[in-house]
């Protein structure tokens, strides 16, 4: 997994609730067997004004010139200021890897869905949980200066503003770990073999009918 | 020991190992797979030279792709137009053979919506962690099974090591006491339950259902109120073990063997929370109160009494509520004020792993009967939720009854519950779905959803409008008892 440690980005606001995973990548883009190339499908409602498909050149579709992130001011964003319970709805995990594919390495919101959490921490993607007010501030100030940056420090926990404010946030000890440290899961949960064995083995004792094969 | 909930229960029963830090590893007995949020998991194991941890713990069906036109499924997978569609699918048997993992193919009877194929088989148990690349698998929790959606990097990790990282989460009851108006369903208990809580108030939370209407329910009905869990905010949905769980299973082909089955049954009997156990929040609703559920904006949270209007965004909680509830207005091309009654209606979606089992295409036939779908509807569409469904509703001759009335009967798959098959709503189009989710784009680009019961949606079929179908003139007859 890519780590991340720190990151002064570019910040991009999404001012809109409830966004959900169909709408981060609709539906059409989930048939590629890959994890990579949904950058350009990122938002693909909002982002074009024609209906989006699969393997085609987005480089000639129009382009809705209302949507944020046509605006060259935000084209190189790499922290997404969104609002409340982000990432609804489906798991789709095209979800962080078209945020990924784009760029975004940071998403700042009052609240995130549960399992999009769990998968953008999985591919490296920072998610800072800040009170409602603390966001509401950030957009204006996002809004109101171009080239506004912020400054993530992960080991530190903390949001810095231009004017040198550092706004503390939580993160969990493990994901953060991970997040650091570049680990992959699977290794890592590998190397308790032994206890999930013995788990097994202790729970096919008790409850043999989980169990079809001998 | 101390008073436990049923998720505290099945929390512990599956616990590996916990970490200092709140992390634990808890172990999983059942993995769904399907063909969209799978191929880029086996990949990974490909690549980095593992295998699957359990052979058994895993049962693989396709369902988001597949067509559900009879034309094109006799051609099995080579009837599916979309090339890439197509790979997708044969990308998942060539997996699933590689790695040897069972599956239901395309044409096999036992084929369906992996949601509505765990249960059928018996491969869904209470007591069992389940765990699928996709957020409805909260459905199988109404077998009191901690079941819940992962992303596809959970389920690398879940072939590889049978066991998933998780974090404990909070507990959440709801309680629906008493009993529920003639014509009101399952269905209509979540949407009220969304509509009240919200679509982030069960972030965080496995919610429990309880009380009397949902000990009413059938096995059907309480998958549907799981199944929605997520659209609450919450992964888990559960409702303890009773006698109807038990009698569902009994004899299903994956189900315990008649020497295992009563142990199997004495273990299940305690999958309940005990009379003291601590819930971090406490939601009611009076069953007797909740009329026919329509959702009306592009949130299943944006939802209404049948017999109400559109509501007005001037009335919201806050300014970011505002905006969300005016842009749903001008992307359903409603108004507030509208009488939920007077919304015409282009098409008509019997179906998804919310409602397309027996007792849902059974409900929706008793309205259907000898009577026509409306003019102003171009299509009516049923599509059974397995291939084992479809089978039983033709033995009873649900499928004659939906042709007659002029609706589609279709082949078992997601279908237009998320339009990733040929299935779709065009731009500006207006449905009535049985499904779940009425997010923008969700069932094609520029669509209207507006979700409802199976009864509600057949009724739309057949007036072209929503109607309320308490005032209906249908047999009724008693569901619960008639449940396979």
């Amino acid at each position: 997994m890519k780590k991340f440690e720190r990151l002064q980005g570019l910040v991009a606001p999404l001012d809109r609730a409830n966004v959900d995973t169909d709408l981060i990548i609709p539906k059409q883009f989930l048939k590629s067997i890959k994890r990579t190339g949904f950058g350009p499908n990122l938002f693909d409602e909002l982002r074009y004004l024609d209906e989006g498909y699969p393997g085609q050149d987005a480089s000639s579709r129009p382009l809705n010139p209302d949507f944020v992130l046509n605006q060259s001011r935000y084209r190189d964003a790499q922290v997404l200021l969104a609002r409340r319970n982000f990432g609804c709805g489906s798991s789709r995990e095209h979800a962080p890897w078209a945020l990924d594919d784009f760029g975004f390495r940071v998403v700042i919101a009052p609240s995130f869905a549960d399992i999009f959490y769990n998968n953008s921490f999985k591919n490296g993607i920072l998610l800072i949980t800040l009170d409602e007010e603390t966001v509401d501030r950030l957009f204006l100030e996002t809004e109101a200066t171009e080239g506004y940056r912020l400054d993530i420090d992960l080991e530190r926990q903390t949001v810095t503003t231009p004017d040198g404010e550092a706004i503390p946030f939580e993160v969990d000890a493990f994901r953060k770990h991970c997040l650091i440290e570049g680990l992959d899961d699977i290794g890592l949960t590998l190397e308790q073999s032994g206890a999930i064995h013995d788990f097994e083995r202790g729970h096919r004792a008790a409850r043999p009918w989980l169990f079809r094969e001998a | 020991m101390a008073s436990q909930t049923l998720y505290d229960k099945l929390w512990a029963q599956h616990l590996v190992t916990q970490r200092d830090d709140g992390s634990a590893l808890i172990y999983i007995d059942r993995h769904l797979l399907h063909e969209v949020t799978s191929p880029q998991a086996f990949e990974g194991l490909r690549l980095a030279g593992r295998k699957p941890w359990r052979r058994d713990a895993n049962l693989a069906t396709p369902d988001h792709n597949v067509p559900t036109t009879l034309k094109e499924r006799s051609a099995g997978n080579a009837g599916i137009l979309d090339d890439v569609s197509r790979i997708q699918v044969e990308t998942l048997d060539a997996n699933c053979e590689s790695f040897d993992i069972e599956e239901f193919r395309i044409n096999d009877e036992r084929q369906g919506i992996v949601h509505v194929v765990g249960p059928e088989q018996g491969a869904t148990l209470p007591g069992m962690t389940v765990v699928c690349g996709d957020s409805h698998t909260a459905t199988h929790g109404a077998f009191a099974a901690l079941s819940h959606g992962i992303g596809t990097s959970e389920v690398e990790h879940v072939l590889a090591t049978q066991c998933l990282i998780a974090q404990k989460m909070k507990n959440m009851q709801v309680r629906v006491e008493g009993k529920l108006g003639l014509g009101v369903t399952a269905k209509d208990i979540v949407l009220a339950i969304i509509g009240r809580i919200g679509t982030a108030g069960g972030t965080g939370y496995a919610i429990e259902f309880a009380g009397s209407a949902i000990r009413e329910l059938s096995m059907e009905g309480r998958m549907t109120i799981c199944n929605m869990a997520i659209e609450a905010g919450a992964r888990v949905g559960l409702v303890a073990v009773d006698d109807h769980t038990i009698d569902y299973l009994k004899g299903r082909p994956y189900a315990p063997s008649a020497e295992q089955w009563p142990a199997a049954v004495e273990a299940w009997r305690d999958l309940v929370s005990d009379d003291g156990a601590h819930f971090d929040k406490i939601v009611e609703l009076d069953a007797a109160e909740i009329e026919p559920q329509v959702t009306w904006g592009t949130s299943p949270e944006m939802v209404v009494n049948v017999s109400a209007e559109v509501p007005d965004p001037a009335g919201a909680a806050d300014e970011t509520v505002t905006q969300g509830m005016t842009r749903a207005l001008e992307y359903m091309g409603l108004s507030a004020g509208q009488k939920i009654t007077d919304i015409q209606l282009d098409k008509v979606f019997i179906g998804s792993c919310t409602n397309s089992r027996i007792e849902d295409l059974r409900e929706a036939a008793k309205v259907a009967k000898g009577r026509k779908v409306a003019d102003n509807i171009q299509l009516a569409m049923v599509v059974p939720g397995s291939g084992l469904v479809k089978r039983l509703a033709e033995a009873e001759g649900l499928d004659k009854i939906f042709v007659e009335a002029g609706f589609e009967w279709r082949e078992p798959g997601c279908s237009m519950c998320l339009a990733m098959n040929a299935d779709k709503l065009g731009a500006g189009e207006r449905c009535a779905s049985t499904s779940n989710r009425n997010f923008e784009g969700r069932q094609g680009y520029g669509g209207r959803t507006h979700l409802v019961s199976p009864a509600m949606a057949a009724a739309a079929a057949i007036e072209g409008h929503f109607v309320d179908v308490r005032e209906y003139d249908y047999d009724r007859g008693n569901a619960r008892e008639m449940s396979a």
